[in-house]
């Protein structure tokens, strides 16, 4: 019986509740990406989250949507949420400036189990917004560097103006042993990096594949052939993590949206260890 | 075990009336026997049974005047405990900010009497609870209405015609879950209720009547009544081999087959006792002052339960289908120990298509896979 | 650079790992030591494929022309890869461009010395094949995936 993800804690004894919380800052990242900044300080410890959970994100007079924050959970007093515009409730939310107010209700969802990587080479895979969950991890590792060994990271992104966190990305590729590798699906003039799919940058890297533990997060696409890889460069799949999206309305487990097969991906993830879906994600229609 | 007139019945209602409850209850209504409020047994649909069939649902005169002569209508307790809507928050604007009113609906609730529960209504309740009680985050309405309710079940005379609960092994007979069960024998002018207490308030209500113990004669009916409803018991689902051979078919071809006929109605949804899907919509006032934020049934049948950034998950009426089949037969025991469904046949009854669920099963356990009539 | 010192490099790259002997010998004879500084261009889109390259360091970009859009950078050819196939099929012409985004040291191994020698000897023939075909299977593989990634995320493209 494997050991199950961290689930998350009961923190929230009225998960439907919203709260106000003022924007401090919105960033651009790309095109049709942007952060929101939101203030928490005035009760930091009731937003305190663990990297990969989510919030509900509420808008008046609009609606909800989950979104996984992608702030530094060391660091609460601010919380971050890099969202992708795309839909009515994103929109509306990529119109918000410093001083408007959004709804909080969260988090939400399991976490990456940076407690299982003690000791051991962790293997970050991130495909476009795949990186915005991911990025709490980092912050995590870095922290406290001496508690992990190999600390990698592999990124790809559709071209380069589509790269989130560029000057963080330098700044970790700049760390001592922190591995960072980026690529794009096709570059321009300027780019002098690596062009092609991320699955290839594994053939740059020579991976303990006993003692790496990966954490995988992108386009459903991009998941699916970087466990392929995976899987071909030896990691065991109990050592394999993937966070998966579904449509959420409560982030409960209560409306039923998020169901992949049996696991509802609010409450059994959307952190997941690769055994308990890898044989949902191969269904089609599931 | 009591014995109880019409009139011992008429008593309990007013005593459970009297005690500050709401009775709901079992009557007719545009030409189907509903729930809803009554107060004395006049309301209830006395001389009427229900016809069921795939596709079919119609009333029809008894020669008799039972009270309790049928077995469900297109409602179920889900509608109470769980309403198609429930408000979840009020919010009001206030500056650049918002102010939140409490989850909770304002206003006195009167708790609930319900006449007339089934064993298949106690069965989804048990079910119903697994959902919304015993997971990381139970549900306030629901807590609410259902640790005041009284229930006052019915043993069924006979089964409806797309029944299947002893599938899952329990009924007609109702076996607990309730507060008050009766078993209703009408027969040459004989026309009593056996009447047995689950619990204590039950057992306080029946004390408060002037009624004597059933005759071992009566006894004796009773019993003979519950084993031939539970053999007469019309359709049958091996809910075990189901869940063995479910995962295994999920790209099999039968499902085309089965589904063709699915019109994507999203009926058989909404009449299940069990199905809990529901989505969150905000509404807000004219002039954007204010805005509310409800709770409304919603069903894995319509086209965007599964929209996600760049699509749909399943887009196709076929993977729908198989959705519920699978959620309410495979996936159910991996989330709540059990399958999700109570045999009541009410999906059968009100599918405009006439799908049988029960057949579909056989046949897809059997290998054949086409199981629609 | 002397004969041995290069047998030595051959060796160590990926795509000749366990060459026999002979077969290594075969390769050296035909083999000469390349660099390229940042910028400067290893091959030229339309030119005869007279020779192809396995790369040692640095990092090379593949593009091909786009006018009326100028040129489109959709691969990078790494350390211990292999840069070009079209001088095994005819008419033997490069299909994109290639360039070197960083300073890159390479073999360069002689197109028609190669095809010579694999013609009159067939085992050698069949084992170069051997191994083109799967680094062919793995870029076909990996394009596509770049096909999807592309598609899936471009908005006009319908599911």
């Amino acid at each position: 019986m494997m050991p199950a993800v961290e689930t998350p804690a009961k923190n929230n004894s009225a998960p439907m509740m919203l709260y106000p919380s003022e924007i401090r800052r919105t960033l651009w990242e790309t095109e049709d990406t942007f952060t929101l900044v939101l203030d928490v300080d005035h009760r930091p410890e009731r937003y305190a989250f663990r990297p990969g959970q989510f919030n509900m994100v509420y808008v008046f007079g609009v609606g909800e949507a989950a979104i996984s924050i992608s702030s530094d959970p060391g660091k609460p007093a601010q919380i971050a949420h890099t969202i992708h515009r795309v839909g009515t409730v994103t929109s509306a939310l990529a119109q918000m400036r410093k001083g408007d107010i959004v709804g909080i209700r969260g988090p939400f969802g399991t976490s990456w189990p940076i407690e299982e990587a003690k000791g051991k080479d962790v293997c970050i895979v991130a495909g476009g917004i795949g990186l915005a969950p991911l990025r709490p991890v980092m912050y995590e590792l870095l922290r406290r560097r001496s508690d992990f060994g190999r600390i990698m990271l592999l990124y790809g992104a559709r071209s380069p103006i589509d790269l989130l966190f560029r000057v963080e990305l330098e700044q970790w590729g700049r760390q001592s042993h922190v591995e960072v590798i980026v690529t794009v699906d096709r570059g321009d003039s300027s780019w002098k990096g690596y062009i092609g799919v991320v699955t290839h940058l594994f053939s740059y890297l020579k991976l303990d594949a006993r003692e790496t533990l990966a954490f995988v997060c992108g386009p459903e696409v991009m998941m699916k052939y970087t466990l392929d890889e995976l899987e071909r460069r030896g990691i065991p799949p109990e050592q394999v993590f993937v966070s998966l999206e579904r449509n959420m309305k409560c982030a409960v487990g209560l409306c039923g949206h998020c169901q992949l097969g049996p696991v509802f991906v609010c409450k059994d993830g959307p952190v997941f260890r690769l055994p308990v879906v890898r044989g949902l994600l191969d269904k089609k229609e599931m | 075990m009591l014995t109880l007139e019409l009139r011992d019945l008429d008593e309990v209602l007013t005593a459970l009336a009297n005690r500050g409850y709401q009775i709901v209850g079992p009557t007719i209504r545009d030409k189907a026997i509903v729930i809803d409020q009554i107060s004395s047994v006049k309301d209830l649909p006395g001389g009427w049974t229900d016809l069921h069939d795939p596709g079919s649902y119609s009333l029809k005169k008894r020669k008799d005047a039972a009270v309790f002569g049928y077995v469900v209508g297109p409602f179920s307790l889900k509608s109470f405990l769980s309403p198609p809507r429930t408000r979840v928050i009020a919010i009001r604007k206030n500056g650049k900010g918002f102010e939140r009113e409490p989850a909770a609906p304002q206003g006195e609730m009167k708790p609930l009497a319900f006449v007339g529960a089934r064993a298949c209504d106690l069965y989804a309740l048990a079910l119903d609870d697994r959902i919304f009680l015993e997971g990381p985050f139970p549900e306030p309405f629901y807590q609410r209405v259902r640790s005041s309710m009284f229930i006052l079940a019915v043993d069924c005379a006979q089964p409806g015609g797309t029944c299947f609960c002893t599938s899952f092994g329990y009924g007609p007979k109702a076996q607990k879950g309730f507060d008050i069960a009766v078993t209703e024998l009408c027969e040459d002018g004989h026309h009593v209720f056996l009447a047995r207490a689950g619990s204590e308030r039950g057992e306080e209500v029946l004390a408060s009547l002037k009624v004597s113990e059933s005759s071992p004669s009566e006894i004796a009916a009773a019993e003979q009544q519950a084993r031939e409803a539970a053999s007469s018991v019309p359709r049958h689902v091996d809910v075990a081999k189901a869940a063995a051979v479910l995962p295994d078919l999920f790209d099999a071809p039968a499902w085309d087959d089965i589904a063709k006929r699915c019109l994507a109605c999203a009926n058989c949804t909404m009449v299940c006792p069990t199905c809990f899907c529901s989505t969150v919509e905000e509404t807000t006032n004219l002039t954007g002052t204010s805005a509310e934020r409800w709770r409304r049934w919603d069903s894995c049948f319509t086209m965007d339960f599964t929209k996600v950034a760049g699509g749909n998950v399943r887009p196709s009426t076929k993977a729908r289908f198989r959705q519920r089949v699978m959620h309410k037969f495979s996936y159910w025991l991996d989330q709540f120990g059990s399958a999700g469904c109570c045999g009541c046949g009410r999906c059968i009854t009100w599918c405009p298509a006439g799908i049988d669920v029960t057949a579909y099963l056989e046949a897809l356990c059997a290998g054949q896979g086409n199981g629609t009539r | 650079m002397n004969i041995e010192n290069l047998s030595e490099i051959l060796r160590q790259h990926p795509f000749l790992a366990d060459l026999p002997e002979d077969h290594m010998a075969i390769i050296t004879g035909c083999a000469l030591n390349a660099h390229f500084t940042e910028g400067s261009m290893l091959i030229r889109e339309g030119e005869i494929a007279d020779k192809f390259f396995l790369l040692r360091s640095g990092r090379v970009t593949l593009e091909m022309d786009m006018p009326p859009r100028g040129s489109l950078r959709i691969q990078t050819v790494g350390p211990g890869e292999v840069l070009g196939w079209s001088w095994l099929i005819s008419p033997y012409r490069w299909h994109f461009s290639a360039r070197a985004v960083a300073d890159v040291r390479a073999i360069a191994l002689d197109a028609e010395c190669l095809r010579t020698k694999c013609q009159k000897d067939h085992d050698f023939g069949y084992v170069i094949l051997d191994r083109f075909v799967r680094l062919m299977e793995d870029r076909l593989q990996a394009t596509r995936l770049q096909l999807l990634d592309l598609a899936l995320l471009s908005p006009e493209v319908a599911r």
